[in-house]
Protein backbone atom coordinates (compact mmCIF):
# COMPACT_ATOMS: atom_id res chain seq x y z
CA UNK A 1 0.00 0.00 0.00
CA UNK A 2 1.37 3.50 -0.62
CA UNK A 3 1.82 5.76 1.66
CA UNK A 4 -1.78 8.47 2.43
CA UNK A 5 -0.08 12.36 1.45
CA UNK A 6 1.55 13.69 4.52
CA UNK A 7 -1.67 16.15 4.98
CA UNK A 8 -4.06 13.21 5.61
CA UNK A 9 -2.16 11.95 8.36
CA UNK A 10 -4.05 12.02 11.68
CA UNK A 11 -2.07 14.65 13.87
CA UNK A 12 -0.44 12.86 16.54
CA UNK A 13 0.62 15.18 19.56
CA UNK A 14 4.06 14.62 20.32
CA UNK A 15 5.61 12.88 16.85
CA UNK A 16 8.31 16.00 16.63
CA UNK A 17 9.20 15.88 20.35
CA UNK A 18 9.76 11.99 19.67
CA UNK A 19 11.62 12.51 16.91
CA UNK A 20 13.65 15.42 18.57
CA UNK A 21 14.79 12.66 21.58
CA UNK A 22 15.43 10.31 19.23
CA UNK A 23 12.93 7.32 19.73
CA UNK A 24 11.90 6.68 16.33
CA UNK A 25 11.69 2.93 15.42
CA UNK A 26 15.38 3.25 14.63
CA UNK A 27 17.31 0.04 13.32
CA UNK A 28 20.53 1.03 14.90
CA UNK A 29 19.16 0.90 18.43
CA UNK A 30 17.04 -2.29 18.03
CA UNK A 31 20.23 -3.95 16.90
CA UNK A 32 22.06 -2.69 19.47
CA UNK A 33 20.12 -3.22 22.36
CA UNK A 34 19.23 -6.12 20.74
CA UNK A 35 23.04 -7.33 20.46
CA UNK A 36 23.42 -6.92 24.41
CA UNK A 37 20.07 -8.38 25.56
CA UNK A 38 21.23 -11.03 23.71
CA UNK A 39 24.21 -11.66 25.51
CA UNK A 40 22.75 -11.47 28.73
CA UNK A 41 20.13 -13.90 27.64
CA UNK A 42 22.69 -16.38 25.87
CA UNK A 43 24.34 -15.95 29.19
CA UNK A 44 21.43 -16.64 31.39
CA UNK A 45 20.25 -19.47 29.68
CA UNK A 46 23.56 -21.38 29.85
CA UNK A 47 23.46 -21.06 33.61
CA UNK A 48 19.84 -21.37 33.91
CA UNK A 49 20.04 -25.39 34.24
CA UNK A 50 23.22 -25.29 36.85
CA UNK A 51 21.82 -22.34 38.63
CA UNK A 52 19.87 -25.28 41.06
CA UNK A 53 18.62 -24.19 44.01
CA UNK A 54 19.89 -19.93 43.52
CA UNK A 55 17.70 -17.34 41.63
CA UNK A 56 17.58 -17.03 38.43
CA UNK A 57 20.06 -14.10 36.72
CA UNK A 58 17.37 -12.18 35.38
CA UNK A 59 15.28 -12.37 38.61
CA UNK A 60 18.95 -11.25 40.72
CA UNK A 61 19.41 -8.44 38.01
CA UNK A 62 15.68 -7.55 38.76
CA UNK A 63 15.96 -7.40 42.80
CA UNK A 64 19.31 -5.27 42.75
CA UNK A 65 18.07 -2.85 39.68
CA UNK A 66 17.07 0.27 42.25
CA UNK A 67 20.31 -0.42 44.00
CA UNK A 68 22.46 0.12 40.79
CA UNK A 69 20.28 3.27 39.96
CA UNK A 70 20.86 4.90 42.64
CA UNK A 71 24.85 4.61 42.34
CA UNK A 72 23.69 5.38 38.50
CA UNK A 73 22.16 8.56 39.93
CA UNK A 74 25.78 10.02 41.00
CA UNK A 75 27.21 9.59 37.16
CA UNK A 76 24.57 12.16 36.33
CA UNK A 77 24.69 14.39 39.52
CA UNK A 78 28.87 14.69 38.63
CA UNK A 79 28.68 14.58 35.03
CA UNK A 80 26.04 17.95 35.36
CA UNK A 81 28.06 19.43 37.85
CA UNK A 82 30.66 19.45 35.93
CA UNK A 83 29.31 20.12 32.85
CA UNK A 84 27.41 23.30 34.72
CA UNK A 85 31.05 24.47 35.93
CA UNK A 86 33.03 23.58 32.71
CA UNK A 87 30.54 25.27 30.46
CA UNK A 88 30.65 28.72 32.73
CA UNK A 89 34.40 28.62 32.57
CA UNK A 90 35.11 27.59 28.95
CA UNK A 91 32.79 29.86 27.68
CA UNK A 92 35.44 32.97 29.59
CA UNK A 93 38.26 31.18 28.03
CA UNK A 94 36.78 30.71 24.74
CA UNK A 95 36.13 34.32 24.61
CA UNK A 96 39.56 35.28 26.06
CA UNK A 97 40.79 33.04 23.20
CA UNK A 98 39.73 35.49 20.75
CA UNK A 99 41.29 38.42 22.77
CA UNK A 100 42.67 41.23 21.22
CA UNK A 101 45.12 41.33 24.10
CA UNK A 102 48.11 38.96 23.57
CA UNK A 103 48.81 38.52 26.88
CA UNK A 104 45.17 37.70 27.50
CA UNK A 105 45.16 35.15 24.11
CA UNK A 106 48.13 33.09 24.44
CA UNK A 107 48.02 31.84 27.93
CA UNK A 108 43.88 30.95 27.57
CA UNK A 109 45.33 29.22 24.16
CA UNK A 110 47.68 27.16 26.19
CA UNK A 111 45.36 26.54 29.04
CA UNK A 112 42.88 25.43 26.61
CA UNK A 113 45.62 23.20 24.61
CA UNK A 114 46.92 21.65 27.51
CA UNK A 115 43.54 20.78 29.34
CA UNK A 116 42.29 19.45 26.51
CA UNK A 117 45.03 17.08 25.60
CA UNK A 118 45.78 15.69 28.90
CA UNK A 119 44.29 12.40 29.63
CA UNK A 120 40.90 12.48 31.86
CA UNK A 121 41.86 10.01 34.36
CA UNK A 122 45.19 12.04 34.83
CA UNK A 123 43.45 15.69 35.70
CA UNK A 124 41.05 13.48 38.12
CA UNK A 125 44.01 12.41 39.71
CA UNK A 126 44.75 15.95 40.15
CA UNK A 127 41.96 17.10 41.61
CA UNK A 128 41.59 14.00 43.85
CA UNK A 129 44.94 14.23 45.28
CA UNK A 130 45.79 18.10 45.26
CA UNK A 131 42.69 19.72 46.50
CA UNK A 132 42.28 19.78 50.25
CA UNK A 133 39.76 18.07 51.78
CA UNK A 134 38.42 20.42 53.47
CA UNK A 135 37.99 24.01 53.55
CA UNK A 136 38.62 27.11 56.35
CA UNK A 137 36.22 29.89 55.86
CA UNK A 138 35.93 32.15 58.57
CA UNK A 139 37.19 30.08 61.22
CA UNK A 140 34.88 26.88 59.97
CA UNK A 141 35.82 24.07 58.71
CA UNK A 142 33.61 23.04 55.42
CA UNK A 143 34.60 19.37 54.02
CA UNK A 144 34.56 18.93 50.66
CA UNK A 145 32.90 15.29 49.82
CA UNK A 146 35.13 13.22 46.81
CA UNK A 147 32.41 13.44 44.58
CA UNK A 148 32.75 17.44 44.25
CA UNK A 149 36.51 17.09 43.82
CA UNK A 150 35.37 14.48 41.09
CA UNK A 151 32.97 16.79 39.43
CA UNK A 152 35.70 19.93 39.46
CA UNK A 153 38.30 16.86 37.85
CA UNK A 154 35.80 16.39 35.13
CA UNK A 155 35.20 19.88 34.69
CA UNK A 156 38.86 20.99 33.66
CA UNK A 157 38.71 18.68 30.87
CA UNK A 158 35.35 19.94 30.25
CA UNK A 159 36.20 23.47 30.45
CA UNK A 160 38.95 22.91 27.74
CA UNK A 161 36.20 21.19 24.97
CA UNK A 162 33.55 24.28 25.62
CA UNK A 163 36.52 26.58 25.02
CA UNK A 164 37.00 25.26 21.58
CA UNK A 165 33.41 24.86 20.45
CA UNK A 166 33.35 28.33 21.79
CA UNK A 167 35.88 29.47 19.85
CA UNK A 168 35.43 27.43 16.64
CA UNK A 169 31.20 28.96 17.03
CA UNK A 170 32.65 32.42 17.26
CA UNK A 171 34.64 32.33 14.40
CA UNK A 172 32.11 30.60 11.60
CA UNK A 173 30.10 33.73 12.07
CA UNK A 174 30.60 35.29 8.46
CA UNK A 175 33.03 38.54 8.99
CA UNK A 176 30.24 40.86 7.65
CA UNK A 177 28.41 40.45 11.17
CA UNK A 178 31.59 42.12 12.62
CA UNK A 179 31.81 44.91 10.43
CA UNK A 180 27.95 45.64 10.21
CA UNK A 181 28.69 46.04 13.88
CA UNK A 182 31.43 48.00 14.04
CA UNK A 183 29.63 50.44 11.32
CA UNK A 184 26.36 50.43 13.48
CA UNK A 185 29.17 51.82 16.14
CA UNK A 186 29.23 48.67 18.57
CA UNK A 187 32.05 48.39 20.81
CA UNK A 188 33.84 44.91 20.61
CA UNK A 189 32.18 43.53 23.99
CA UNK A 190 28.96 44.83 22.48
CA UNK A 191 29.17 43.30 19.06
CA UNK A 192 30.98 40.13 21.00
CA UNK A 193 27.57 39.83 23.95
CA UNK A 194 24.75 41.10 21.95
CA UNK A 195 25.53 39.72 18.44
CA UNK A 196 27.98 37.50 17.71
CA UNK A 197 27.23 35.13 21.09
CA UNK A 198 23.39 34.82 20.23
CA UNK A 199 24.20 33.74 16.86
CA UNK A 200 26.38 31.05 18.13
CA UNK A 201 24.82 29.14 20.80
CA UNK A 202 22.69 27.51 18.30
CA UNK A 203 25.78 26.37 16.60
CA UNK A 204 27.18 24.97 19.67
CA UNK A 205 24.12 23.08 20.81
CA UNK A 206 25.35 20.08 19.06
CA UNK A 207 28.74 19.69 20.05
CA UNK A 208 27.46 20.59 23.62
CA UNK A 209 25.22 17.68 23.68
CA UNK A 210 27.97 15.35 22.29
CA UNK A 211 30.09 16.40 24.55
CA UNK A 212 27.42 16.22 27.73
CA UNK A 213 27.72 12.48 26.76
CA UNK A 214 30.57 12.17 26.55
CA UNK A 215 30.99 13.33 30.47
CA UNK A 216 28.30 11.12 31.23
CA UNK A 217 30.71 8.19 30.14
CA UNK A 218 33.34 9.71 31.66
CA UNK A 219 31.85 9.85 35.06
CA UNK A 220 32.72 6.41 35.77
CA UNK A 221 36.43 6.66 35.75
CA UNK A 222 35.16 8.34 39.52
CA UNK A 223 35.24 4.65 40.30
CA UNK A 224 38.61 4.73 39.84
CA UNK A 225 39.56 6.97 42.43
CA UNK A 226 37.29 5.63 44.86
CA UNK A 227 34.12 7.59 44.62
CA UNK A 228 30.92 5.89 44.44
CA UNK A 229 28.78 6.03 41.50
CA UNK A 230 27.26 3.63 39.05
CA UNK A 231 30.09 1.37 38.43
CA UNK A 232 31.00 0.95 42.32
CA UNK A 233 27.15 -0.18 42.54
CA UNK A 234 27.46 -3.02 40.11
CA UNK A 235 30.99 -3.97 41.74
CA UNK A 236 29.14 -4.12 45.81
CA UNK A 237 26.55 -6.03 44.52
CA UNK A 238 28.47 -8.58 42.75
CA UNK A 239 30.77 -8.42 46.05
CA UNK A 240 27.60 -9.25 48.20
CA UNK A 241 26.51 -12.00 45.98
CA UNK A 242 29.46 -13.50 45.32
CA UNK A 243 28.34 -15.81 41.96
CA UNK A 244 30.72 -15.85 39.37
CA UNK A 245 28.55 -16.88 37.19
CA UNK A 246 26.97 -13.21 37.57
CA UNK A 247 29.93 -10.94 36.27
CA UNK A 248 29.18 -11.42 33.08
CA UNK A 249 25.34 -10.12 32.79
CA UNK A 250 25.76 -7.18 35.28
CA UNK A 251 28.43 -5.72 33.53
CA UNK A 252 26.11 -6.29 30.36
CA UNK A 253 23.32 -4.97 32.35
CA UNK A 254 25.56 -1.61 33.70
CA UNK A 255 25.95 -0.99 29.88
CA UNK A 256 22.66 -1.46 28.71
CA UNK A 257 21.82 1.26 31.31
CA UNK A 258 24.44 3.71 30.21
CA UNK A 259 23.52 2.68 26.37
CA UNK A 260 19.90 3.73 27.35
CA UNK A 261 20.89 6.90 28.53
CA UNK A 262 23.32 8.03 26.38
CA UNK A 263 21.85 6.82 22.75
CA UNK A 264 19.02 9.67 22.55
CA UNK A 265 21.15 12.42 23.37
CA UNK A 266 23.56 11.27 20.23
CA UNK A 267 20.38 10.65 18.33
CA UNK A 268 18.86 13.63 19.53
CA UNK A 269 22.55 15.82 18.42
CA UNK A 270 22.58 14.29 15.12
CA UNK A 271 18.79 14.82 14.60
CA UNK A 272 19.92 19.20 15.65
CA UNK A 273 23.08 18.77 13.80
CA UNK A 274 21.06 18.03 10.06
CA UNK A 275 18.45 20.27 11.14
CA UNK A 276 20.49 23.59 11.90
CA UNK A 277 23.33 22.38 9.13
CA UNK A 278 24.66 25.71 7.91
CA UNK A 279 24.13 26.10 4.45
CA UNK A 280 27.45 26.98 2.53
CA UNK B 1 75.89 13.32 37.06
CA UNK B 2 72.39 13.68 36.17
CA UNK B 3 71.25 11.68 39.24
CA UNK B 4 73.35 13.96 41.61
CA UNK B 5 71.78 17.43 40.09
CA UNK B 6 68.69 15.65 41.07
CA UNK B 7 69.38 14.39 44.69
CA UNK B 8 70.43 18.07 45.06
CA UNK B 9 67.16 19.58 43.94
CA UNK B 10 65.53 17.73 46.57
CA UNK B 11 67.63 18.85 49.26
CA UNK B 12 67.70 22.75 48.09
CA UNK B 13 64.29 23.02 46.25
CA UNK B 14 61.87 20.09 47.98
CA UNK B 15 61.48 18.75 44.59
CA UNK B 16 61.51 15.21 44.34
CA UNK B 17 62.07 13.48 41.51
CA UNK B 18 63.20 10.32 42.19
CA UNK B 19 62.47 8.49 38.71
CA UNK B 20 66.05 10.40 37.67
CA UNK B 21 68.31 9.38 40.24
CA UNK B 22 66.64 6.21 42.07
CA UNK B 23 67.06 3.15 39.62
CA UNK B 24 64.22 1.21 40.77
CA UNK B 25 61.55 4.14 40.33
CA UNK B 26 63.28 5.12 36.69
CA UNK B 27 63.19 1.68 36.17
CA UNK B 28 59.58 1.60 36.84
CA UNK B 29 59.12 4.77 35.29
CA UNK B 30 60.48 3.08 31.69
CA UNK B 31 59.04 0.10 32.00
CA UNK B 32 55.17 2.20 32.08
CA UNK B 33 56.36 4.00 29.11
CA UNK B 34 57.42 1.44 27.18
CA UNK B 35 53.99 -0.34 28.32
CA UNK B 36 52.03 2.31 27.08
CA UNK B 37 53.19 3.07 23.86
CA UNK B 38 52.92 -0.91 23.17
CA UNK B 39 49.48 -0.58 24.50
CA UNK B 40 48.77 2.54 22.18
CA UNK B 41 50.40 1.13 19.13
CA UNK B 42 48.99 -1.97 19.68
CA UNK B 43 45.61 -0.22 20.31
CA UNK B 44 46.14 2.00 17.21
CA UNK B 45 46.53 -0.90 14.46
CA UNK B 46 43.81 -3.57 15.43
CA UNK B 47 41.46 -0.13 15.87
CA UNK B 48 42.28 0.71 12.25
CA UNK B 49 41.63 -2.97 11.09
CA UNK B 50 38.49 -2.85 13.25
CA UNK B 51 37.57 0.48 11.53
CA UNK B 52 38.51 -0.80 7.89
CA UNK B 53 36.27 -4.02 8.28
CA UNK B 54 33.75 -2.51 9.91
CA UNK B 55 33.37 -0.03 7.02
CA UNK B 56 33.31 -2.88 4.76
CA UNK B 57 30.75 -4.94 6.37
CA UNK B 58 28.35 -2.24 6.39
CA UNK B 59 28.19 -1.95 2.80
CA UNK B 60 27.47 -5.46 2.52
CA UNK B 61 24.34 -7.20 0.49
CA UNK B 62 23.45 -9.20 3.63
CA UNK B 63 21.03 -7.02 5.80
CA UNK B 64 21.64 -8.74 9.30
CA UNK B 65 25.36 -8.28 8.73
CA UNK B 66 24.74 -4.13 8.02
CA UNK B 67 22.33 -4.09 11.99
CA UNK B 68 25.21 -6.25 13.45
CA UNK B 69 27.84 -3.71 12.30
CA UNK B 70 25.53 -0.78 12.85
CA UNK B 71 24.07 -1.97 16.46
CA UNK B 72 28.25 -2.16 17.38
CA UNK B 73 28.86 1.31 16.70
CA UNK B 74 26.09 2.45 17.83
CA UNK B 75 26.65 0.35 21.54
CA UNK B 76 30.29 0.64 21.80
CA UNK B 77 29.81 4.55 21.00
CA UNK B 78 27.47 5.45 23.78
CA UNK B 79 28.38 3.08 26.67
CA UNK B 80 31.56 4.41 28.79
CA UNK B 81 35.08 2.64 27.92
CA UNK B 82 35.81 2.03 31.56
CA UNK B 83 32.91 -0.28 32.00
CA UNK B 84 33.59 -1.90 28.84
CA UNK B 85 36.34 -2.93 30.13
CA UNK B 86 35.02 -4.18 33.06
CA UNK B 87 32.68 -6.29 31.12
CA UNK B 88 35.79 -7.77 29.45
CA UNK B 89 38.16 -8.17 31.90
CA UNK B 90 35.97 -9.17 34.56
CA UNK B 91 32.72 -10.80 32.40
CA UNK B 92 33.58 -12.03 29.32
CA UNK B 93 37.20 -12.77 31.01
CA UNK B 94 35.71 -15.33 33.89
CA UNK B 95 34.17 -17.50 31.20
CA UNK B 96 37.22 -17.56 29.03
CA UNK B 97 38.58 -21.28 29.00
CA UNK B 98 41.92 -21.98 31.46
CA UNK B 99 44.71 -22.94 30.10
CA UNK B 100 47.51 -24.66 31.76
CA UNK B 101 50.71 -22.63 31.66
CA UNK B 102 53.18 -25.40 31.76
CA UNK B 103 54.14 -25.16 35.51
CA UNK B 104 51.19 -27.51 36.91
CA UNK B 105 49.10 -24.11 37.53
CA UNK B 106 46.53 -22.95 35.17
CA UNK B 107 45.78 -19.05 33.63
CA UNK B 108 42.99 -17.58 31.78
CA UNK B 109 42.69 -17.14 27.66
CA UNK B 110 44.03 -13.29 27.42
CA UNK B 111 45.97 -11.53 30.09
CA UNK B 112 44.55 -8.28 31.49
CA UNK B 113 47.47 -6.62 28.83
CA UNK B 114 45.45 -8.19 26.05
CA UNK B 115 41.98 -7.74 27.49
CA UNK B 116 42.80 -3.85 27.40
CA UNK B 117 43.93 -4.07 24.27
CA UNK B 118 40.98 -5.93 23.07
CA UNK B 119 38.16 -3.48 24.87
CA UNK B 120 40.07 -0.36 23.86
CA UNK B 121 40.38 -1.13 19.99
CA UNK B 122 36.85 -2.07 19.65
CA UNK B 123 35.95 1.27 21.02
CA UNK B 124 38.24 2.94 19.37
CA UNK B 125 37.09 0.81 16.33
CA UNK B 126 33.31 1.83 16.85
CA UNK B 127 34.20 5.55 15.72
CA UNK B 128 36.88 4.60 13.11
CA UNK B 129 33.89 2.74 11.76
CA UNK B 130 32.14 6.10 11.40
CA UNK B 131 35.08 7.70 9.97
CA UNK B 132 35.94 5.80 7.48
CA UNK B 133 31.91 5.25 6.36
CA UNK B 134 31.70 9.28 5.79
CA UNK B 135 35.39 8.35 4.23
CA UNK B 136 34.44 5.82 1.51
CA UNK B 137 30.90 7.71 1.03
CA UNK B 138 32.75 11.10 0.58
CA UNK B 139 34.37 8.60 -2.75
CA UNK B 140 32.89 10.05 -6.01
CA UNK B 141 30.57 7.45 -7.21
CA UNK B 142 31.82 8.12 -10.70
CA UNK B 143 35.08 6.66 -9.59
CA UNK B 144 34.16 3.39 -8.35
CA UNK B 145 31.81 3.57 -11.87
CA UNK B 146 35.04 3.66 -13.74
CA UNK B 147 36.64 0.69 -11.25
CA UNK B 148 33.61 -1.54 -12.67
CA UNK B 149 33.86 -0.55 -16.01
CA UNK B 150 37.75 -1.99 -15.75
CA UNK B 151 36.68 -5.22 -14.85
CA UNK B 152 37.34 -4.40 -10.97
CA UNK B 153 35.49 -6.72 -8.88
CA UNK B 154 33.77 -4.89 -5.82
CA UNK B 155 36.08 -6.67 -2.97
CA UNK B 156 39.79 -5.39 -5.82
CA UNK B 157 38.01 -2.36 -6.24
CA UNK B 158 37.12 -1.60 -2.85
CA UNK B 159 40.92 -2.47 -1.83
CA UNK B 160 42.88 -0.55 -4.58
CA UNK B 161 40.32 2.49 -5.51
CA UNK B 162 38.18 3.06 -2.66
CA UNK B 163 40.15 2.62 0.16
CA UNK B 164 43.20 4.29 -0.89
CA UNK B 165 41.11 7.41 -1.39
CA UNK B 166 39.01 7.07 1.91
CA UNK B 167 41.69 6.80 3.67
CA UNK B 168 43.21 10.10 2.67
CA UNK B 169 39.78 11.59 3.30
CA UNK B 170 39.73 10.04 6.33
CA UNK B 171 43.06 11.14 7.98
CA UNK B 172 42.04 14.32 10.26
CA UNK B 173 38.82 12.33 12.01
CA UNK B 174 41.38 9.87 12.46
CA UNK B 175 43.92 11.99 13.88
CA UNK B 176 41.52 13.05 16.26
CA UNK B 177 40.21 10.02 17.42
CA UNK B 178 43.67 8.25 17.55
CA UNK B 179 44.15 11.44 19.75
CA UNK B 180 41.59 10.65 22.10
CA UNK B 181 42.57 6.76 21.93
CA UNK B 182 46.20 7.68 23.15
CA UNK B 183 44.83 9.41 26.13
CA UNK B 184 42.20 6.75 26.95
CA UNK B 185 44.76 4.37 27.52
CA UNK B 186 45.21 5.35 31.26
CA UNK B 187 42.04 3.66 31.51
CA UNK B 188 44.20 0.26 31.85
CA UNK B 189 45.22 1.18 35.34
CA UNK B 190 41.84 -0.09 36.57
CA UNK B 191 43.08 -4.00 35.64
CA UNK B 192 45.97 -3.28 36.65
CA UNK B 193 48.39 -2.97 33.57
CA UNK B 194 51.64 -1.27 34.46
CA UNK B 195 51.05 1.04 31.95
CA UNK B 196 52.71 5.23 33.01
CA UNK B 197 49.72 5.89 35.25
CA UNK B 198 50.14 2.77 37.13
CA UNK B 199 53.68 3.12 37.20
CA UNK B 200 53.34 6.63 38.45
CA UNK B 201 50.89 5.53 41.37
CA UNK B 202 53.42 3.00 42.27
CA UNK B 203 56.34 5.19 42.47
CA UNK B 204 54.59 8.40 44.47
CA UNK B 205 52.87 5.50 46.95
CA UNK B 206 56.71 4.44 47.96
CA UNK B 207 58.17 7.45 47.81
CA UNK B 208 55.91 10.24 48.46
CA UNK B 209 55.99 12.66 46.04
CA UNK B 210 52.66 12.77 44.51
CA UNK B 211 52.86 16.41 43.12
CA UNK B 212 56.13 15.74 41.44
CA UNK B 213 54.92 12.84 39.91
CA UNK B 214 51.69 14.15 38.15
CA UNK B 215 53.37 16.95 36.68
CA UNK B 216 56.27 14.33 34.85
CA UNK B 217 53.23 12.18 33.93
CA UNK B 218 50.85 15.08 32.46
CA UNK B 219 54.10 16.42 30.39
CA UNK B 220 54.92 12.50 29.43
CA UNK B 221 51.52 12.24 28.10
CA UNK B 222 51.39 15.67 26.39
CA UNK B 223 55.01 14.75 24.36
CA UNK B 224 53.32 11.16 23.81
CA UNK B 225 50.38 13.18 21.95
CA UNK B 226 52.49 15.74 20.41
CA UNK B 227 54.49 12.82 19.01
CA UNK B 228 51.37 11.24 17.78
CA UNK B 229 50.32 14.10 16.35
CA UNK B 230 53.27 15.40 14.58
CA UNK B 231 54.38 12.05 12.82
CA UNK B 232 50.16 11.74 12.04
CA UNK B 233 50.99 15.26 10.24
CA UNK B 234 53.91 13.43 8.28
CA UNK B 235 51.58 10.35 7.25
CA UNK B 236 49.47 13.43 6.25
CA UNK B 237 51.27 15.23 4.09
CA UNK B 238 53.23 12.29 2.59
CA UNK B 239 49.91 10.77 1.38
CA UNK B 240 48.99 13.31 -0.20
CA UNK B 241 47.91 13.12 -3.66
CA UNK B 242 48.71 17.12 -5.79
CA UNK B 243 45.52 18.70 -6.90
CA UNK B 244 43.06 15.99 -5.36
CA UNK B 245 40.48 17.17 -2.61
CA UNK B 246 37.54 15.86 -2.34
Amino acid sequence: MSRPFAVLLPFRPGDGLAGIAGYRADRRVAAGLALAAGLILVHAAAHAATAGAKPAILETLWRWTPFLLGGFVWNIVISALAMAVGTALGFLLGIAQISQVRAVRAPSWFATQLLRNAPWLVLLFYCMYLLPFQLHVFGTRIGIPDWLKAAFGFALPVMAYVSEIVRGAIRSIPAGQWESAEALSFTRSQTIWMIIIPQCLKRMLPAWMNLYAIVTMASVLANVVGVSEGLTAAREMLAAEQRVELLLPVYAYVLLWFFAYCYPIARATVFLERRWAVAH
Amino acid sequence: MVAEWFRQLKESANVNLTIFYDRFDGLTYLNGLATTVKLSAACLVLSVVFGIGGAWLQRSGWAPLRWLVNGYVAFFRNTPPLAQLYFFYFGVGSIMPLIPDGAGGTHRLFDNFQWAVISMSLFAGAFNVEIFRAGIEAVPKATTDAAEALGYSRFKAYIHIVLPLAFRISLPALNNNLVTMVKGTTIAYAIGVPELLTASATIWNASTNIPEMMNVLMITFLALVGILVVVMHRIERALHIPGYNR
